[in-house]
């Protein structure tokens, strides 16, 4: 059914369909209107779930922990400092294998005191063994959290999956939904560590050093094994609902000389941006990085790129940017741009492309650079 | 590309206008986005939303610098907001007023929104509702058709008071 919705409420109503047992959450800008509209789901009797609003993030993760070692679905969403309060049991909800799913809508971290849409905050979880995923469209947040369930919970995978939409640009902005009967897309969930009164059991014990680096070297095979159930999960939403997604979404860049790596928004708007430098003669295109944890193979071989980072690495640089140089070998012209929801245009983007600095990273808005 | 700005004060339902636009636009076939610009915003304060319509899928997420049609929900943020900033050259405006306003030659049109909603008694915490009414004019000008205009608001509000109010908008709004 096609309707005009918020990314937020794409996020719930996917949720709302994926019926999860438990949602625990704690309100924060500019994700409350996620875990607000499954509250209302819940209250109203629409979802038979048990909703915990818990009095911190860190408890919010805690109990997604403790319900999804009993072998049942959950879903958390979050933001910016509600994430980084999190992050020790983000941690554990990896190490511990339990497939929870929670939504990230991509905010600056404080001070001073910020809102709008920036990757920093996902970007710091990203050693934690969780997948990522970052969207660019209401309809796309939608598929990819009805998508993140079933990527998490596969037995090649079992490992948490966040789903990142940008503050405000994204989160808050108004497109049409075209929501769909999801059937079986979903199978009902199976943890085979699942906790069980008739066969008792240890968890979360000490794990002495002859043994702890075998589950973290499990926790890389699976994020490795997970590539593919990514792909296969990806085939089989278009063949059941038509819309096709990949690790990566390329915009004209079969012939590309220059392509333009950006997350979330920005990369789809960047769309725009190479249509008018095509105009101009210069063979640019887009390649919108979707999924950062696993990290993807890019097709860049031979191409000059320009990085986008919403984010940064204080005495490092652009996270993306650096991902891809250590991960690719290829120069990139980094461009540090959109950090703390600043307004960044397709001429701006545009104007990254004409006037890059391989090799160099240059801060959008900042004298003296692009 | 088609581009709306919408200014209006915090709790007038401003954001709810453009929603409404883009679901009356998107019945019609068309592609569309509405987006609130957030910011330290309270009740009463100044505020502006966006709306896109086009018949390709849009990539834009950036705010409108250039719109095509200003829309003024409330005359009096024009004392405080240059309603006009960017609007392009043939662009055009809709005010909420009784009486025709001077736009520095922009071609405008006006309706009386609030005289509207209080005769249809539409009034919601002592505000007179304007967002569904404005898009009875907004569908007089073409930017949506007044059957999408109809449906997008009874898909929102079962009061009937809401469509015969854009209606009267419809009928009375200036050429």
């Amino acid at each position: 059914m096609k309707k005009i919705a918020t990314g937020n409420k794409a996020v719930a109503e996917a949720v709302f369909q994926a019926k999860p047992a438990v949602v625990a959450a704690y309100p924060i800008t500019p994700q409350t209107e996620i875990v607000e509209s499954i509250a209302d789901y819940v209250t109203g009797g629409q979802l038979a779930c048990r909703y915990i609003p818990v009095e911190s993030e860190h408890s919010a993760m805690a109990a997604c922990i403790g319900a999804s070692i009993t072998g049942v679905r959950t879903f958390t969403a979050t933001s910016s400092h509600g994430l980084l309060y999190m992050h020790e049991m983000t941690n554990w909800a990896a190490g511990a294998r339990l497939p929870i799913v929670m939504a990230n809508v991509n905010r600056a971290l404080g001070p001073g005191w910020n809102i709008w849409a920036e990757h920093t905050d996902a970007l710091q979880e990203r050693d934690t063994g969780w997948l990522q995923v970052y969207v660019a469209t209401v309809q796309e947040a939608y598929d990819a959290v009805l998508m993140a369930f079933r990527i998490a919970e596969h037995n090649d995978v079992l490992l948490p999956v966040m789903v990142n939409l940008d503050g405000f640009s994204l989160s808050h902005i108004m497109q049409p939904l075209d929501t769909v009967e999801t059937g079986d897309f979903i199978p009902p969930i199976r943890l085979p560590h699942a906790i069980d009164p008739n066969n008792p059991a240890g968890y979360g014990t000490l794990t002495g050093p002859a043994d702890y680096y075998k589950f973290r070297w499990d926790i890389e095979r699976s994020m490795r094994d997970a590539v593919n159930v990514i792909r296969e999960t990806q085939e089989e939403f278009a063949k059941r609902f038509g819309r096709k997604y990949g690790f990566t979404d390329e915009y004209r860049c079969e012939d590309a000389d220059v392509v333009v790596v950006a997350l979330g928004t920005l990369g789809r708007e960047a769309e725009v941006a190479i249509d008018i430098l095509r105009k101009e003669g210069i063979r640019a295109g887009s390649m919108r990085l979707r999924w950062f944890r696993p990290f993807p193979e890019l097709d860049l071989a031979g191409r000059e790129v320009v990085v986008i980072d919403r984010d940064y690495s204080f005495g490092f640089g652009g996270i993306v940017a650096n991902a891809i140089m250590a991960k690719n070998r290829v120069p990139v012209s980094s461009v540090i741009a959109g950090i703390g929801g600043q307004e960044v245009t397709y001429d701006d983007i545009a104007g990254f492309v004409r006037q890059r600095r391989i090799g160099e990273e240059s801060w959008f808005g900042v004298n003296g650079h692009v | 590309m088609f581009e709306i700005r919408i200014h209006s004060r915090g709790g007038q339902g401003g954001v709810t206008a453009a929603r409404l636009l883009a679901m009356a636009a998107l019945h019609d076939g068309k592609y569309a986005t509405a987006c609130p610009f957030y910011s330290a915003e309270r009740r009463g304060a100044p505020v502006v939303s966006f709306v896109r319509i086009d018949d390709h899928p849009i990539k834009v997420y950036s705010q409108i610098r250039d719109p095509d049609l200003v829309v003024v929900l409330d005359a009096s943020v024009m004392d405080v907001v240059d309603v006009l900033a960017g609007l392009k050259k043939g662009g055009s405006v809709l005010v909420n007023s009784a009486h025709p306003r001077e736009f520095k030659g922009f071609p405008s049109r006006f309706v009386d929104l609030t005289g509207i909603a209080l005769r249809e008694n539409l009034v919601v915490a002592g505000s007179p509702i304007l967002n569904t009414p404005v898009l009875g004019a907004l569908a007089k000008m073409g930017i949506i058709s007044a059957e999408s205009a109809k449906k997008a608001i009874r898909e929102m509000f079962t009061d009937e008071r809401n469509v015969k109010a854009a209606e009267s908008a419809y009928r009375e709004v200036s050429a």
